[in-house]
């Protein structure tokens, strides 16, 4: 299965792009005197055949961006949201990875205020930027943000060299550590690739909310940003929301109150 | 002056097999080690979602770092137009594309689907420094191998000056994209800072300098070449001033992310309570791989050769503890996601990350240094990179 959400026009503009692109290669290669030509042809005809299949699908829409607002006053029992985020995707499935290797999408964050004594809790996964640091450093364009906002991993096409993981200001990422098996459909995962929360793309696209948004008690609100009378729009607009860390001005489609 | 010749070295003897078997083991070794951590996925290796990068990528960045470094003699000879630096230009400049070779050897081997190299060769993201930096690499072995070519090709002599000044600016370049890698990762205190980039660069004159001595005076000292004073002397006074420079990028570093409230903790993370990372600061990378170098560089043992290479393997180890500080130090230290706040969660936010290497890991990066040595041995038996002597009396242009 490939995760491939760019409509069919882009993916012919991208074609082209990727056609010179590949003739810049094989030039360089030949300049450097490296015999790469023949697994190129062959890398070329593999991911060709990729292509094809993901043009079957409908592609996401670039109007509208999908966000959350986490209200972080009410008083919900925020690891409902976990379970039901790793019973979604299938997380916690390893075997031999430690306790600091294991995937988490999404996490409880306590936060404490050492002068006032002040102190709350706030779910975290991937904020999914409008200007994703991930997405910028990812040598291979693995990670990638699709027309309606989601940032995620292709992960036939992550090499596993964690520089998203390493740019990423949320700690939003996890990097496969073993082999795993059991794993859901909706949710492809491969040992040696990064992997983040996806918005639950797979049930997003089927027209349902993401699974921790289901487990929030109304806590979440989730919804199109782009478009002035969505719930999440109004809520936004009458009570404002914060995002984590909104100095670095990366435009993270996860709001909060009460942070 | 005597007039200076190239010799390859004697390869059918006990000696050159030894150090091809040597190297080749450790090469080997490195190789078996990135099979296992492969084979199990990253598990069995002391990294984690906190500490994504580890030993092989010091190892890796170290190498490739002292790749352009190990090119310098080579340019001060073409470029700056030094003639006792003309005899070392081939090897500088070979030694410069057996150093990045190794260091990509690791970084290759230590990522999550080596098998997918060929994607990341024909799936360029242009926004993406990585790409550049993959683009910097192929770029210096062509160009670097052309200038060895204008070097040792009579006929094309006189294009050496010009291509030895492409080669010095692409190696500029490529430490700072280098340098970059880190520069760009914004969310991270340890790198947000514009010093790091001069300072890698800086970096890459010390460490590749060092290795190039140990390799110069290693590989005359076993084909029984003659090395004079005059060679020598220049060479280990230049690795000082470089020493020093480096010990002052540090202290300016520190002084300046000190002054700054927003980075004032990963400095004292490292100067103070950063437990093994301090460690390293002071002992390894602060006493043994600066000072001391310079006290025997310097000092009353100046002159003496065992000395002198004593000193450029400690300013290898302090380098390696340099880069360790600033890549595992950089990621254990906790990223402030509420600035002023105290955090905790059940991903380790809040708290300093721990990891200790695993033996695969440093196998792995050992394997990178074998890898280069493998390439050194087999190039200087197989074309005249050496000079037949150094002697001062060869080396010094003022001598009889
Ligand atoms: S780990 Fe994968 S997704 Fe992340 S930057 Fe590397 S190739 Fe891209």
């Amino acid at each position: 299965m490939t995760i491939n959400f760019e409509n069919k026009k882009q993916q012919n503009s991208e074609a082209s792009v990727e056609s010179s692109r590949r003739n810049f290669i094989v030039g360089s290669a030949a300049v450097a005197g490296i015999a790469i030509a023949p697994s190129v042809v062959l890398y070329q005809t593999a991911h060709a055949d990729s292509l094809q299949n993901v043009s079957a699908k409908e592609g996401a829409s670039s109007k509208v961006r999908w966000g959350m607002l986490v209200d972080t006053t009410k008083d919900v029992d925020w690891n409902k949201c976990v379970e039901a985020c790793n019973k979604e995707q299938g997380l916690g499935n390893e075997e031999e990875s430690r306790d600091d290797q294991r995937t988490q999408y999404i996490r409880v964050v306590d936060v404490k205020n050492k002068g006032t004594g002040y102190s709350m809790s706030l779910p975290v996964m991937c904020q999914h930027c409008e200007q994703p640091p991930c997405v910028d450093v990812c040598p291979t364009g693995a990670s990638m943000k699709r027309p309606d906002g989601i940032v995620l991993v292709d992960r036939h096409r992550c090499i596993g060299c964690r520089y998203c993981m390493m740019a990423c200001p949320y700690k939003a990422r996890s990097f496969v550590h073993e082999v795993l098996h059991d794993q859901k459909e909706v949710t492809p995962r491969g040992k040696g690739c990064v992997e983040s929360c996806n918005m639950c793309v797979g049930r997003i696209d089927k027209g349902q909310e993401p699974a921790c948004v289901e487990a929030s008690s109304g806590a979440i609100v989730f919804g199109d940003l782009n478009d002035p009378d969505s719930a999440i729009s109004k809520l936004l607009k009458e009570h404002g929301g914060k995002q984590i860390r909104a100095d670095l001005k990366l435009n993270p489609a996860i709001h909060y109150q009460g942070i | 002056m005597k007039k200076l010749h190239f010799l390859e070295v004697e390869g059918n003897t006990k000696g050159f097999y030894t150090f091809l078997g040597l190297f080749g083991l450790i090469s080997l070794i490195g190789i078996l080690s990135a099979y296992y951590m492969e084979h199990h996925g990253h598990w069995v290796t002391g990294m984690s979602n906190q500490v994504v990068w580890g030993t092989p990528h010091v190892f890796a960045i170290f190498l490739i770092v002292a790749a352009s470094g190990a090119l310098n003699v080579a340019s001060i000879s073409s470029v700056f137009a030094k003639t006792a630096y003309k005899p070392l230009a081939r090897l500088s400049g070979m030694l410069a594309m057996a150093l990045l070779a190794g260091g990509l050897v690791v970084l290759l081997l230590d990522l999550g689907r080596p098998d997918r190299l060929i994607v990341a060769m024909t799936k360029f993201n242009f926004t993406s420094i990585f790409t550049w930096n993959i683009i910097l690499y192929s770029g210096f072995m062509g160009i670097v191998g052309i200038y060895l070519w204008t070097m040792m090709d009579r006929p094309y002599n006189s294009l050496t000056k010009k291509a030895g000044m492409v080669a010095f600016i692409w190696r500029l370049i490529l430490t700072t994209g280098t340098g970059s890698i880190f520069g760009f990762l914004i969310s991270r205190e340890a790198y947000d800072s514009a010093l790091l980039a001069p300072m890698f660069i800086i970096m890459s004159f010390s460490f590749g300098l060092a290795f190039f001595m140990l390799v110069l005076m290693g590989s005359f000292k076993y084909t029984q070449r003659e090395l004079g004073d005059y060679t020598v002397n220049r060479l280990k006074n230049l690795l000082g001033v470089f020493v020093a420079a480096v010990l002052y990028f540090v202290v300016i570093y520190h002084l300046t992310n000190l002054y700054s409230a927003d980075h004032r903790g990963i400095s004292a993370f490292v100067l103070a309570g950063g437990g093994i990372y301090t460690f390293l600061f002071w002992v390894v990378q602060i006493v043994l791989g600066s000072l001391l170098p310079l006290f025997l560089l310097y000092g009353p043992t100046g002159k003496n050769r065992t000395m002198i290479g004593l000193a450029s393997a400690l300013i290898i180890l302090g380098g390696l503890a340099q880069l360790y500080i600033i890549i595992v130090g950089g990621q254990a230290y906790p990223m402030q996601m509420f600035p002023g706040m105290e955090v905790s969660s059940s991903f380790y936010d809040g708290m300093v990350a721990s990891y200790a290497p695993s033996l695969p890991e440093i196998l792995l990066g050992l394997g990178g240094f074998g890898v280069t040595l493998l390439l050194v041995t087999m190039a200087v038996a197989a074309l005249k990179f050496l000079p037949a002597s150094l002697a001062d009396a060869v080396a010094d242009p003022h001598g009889k």
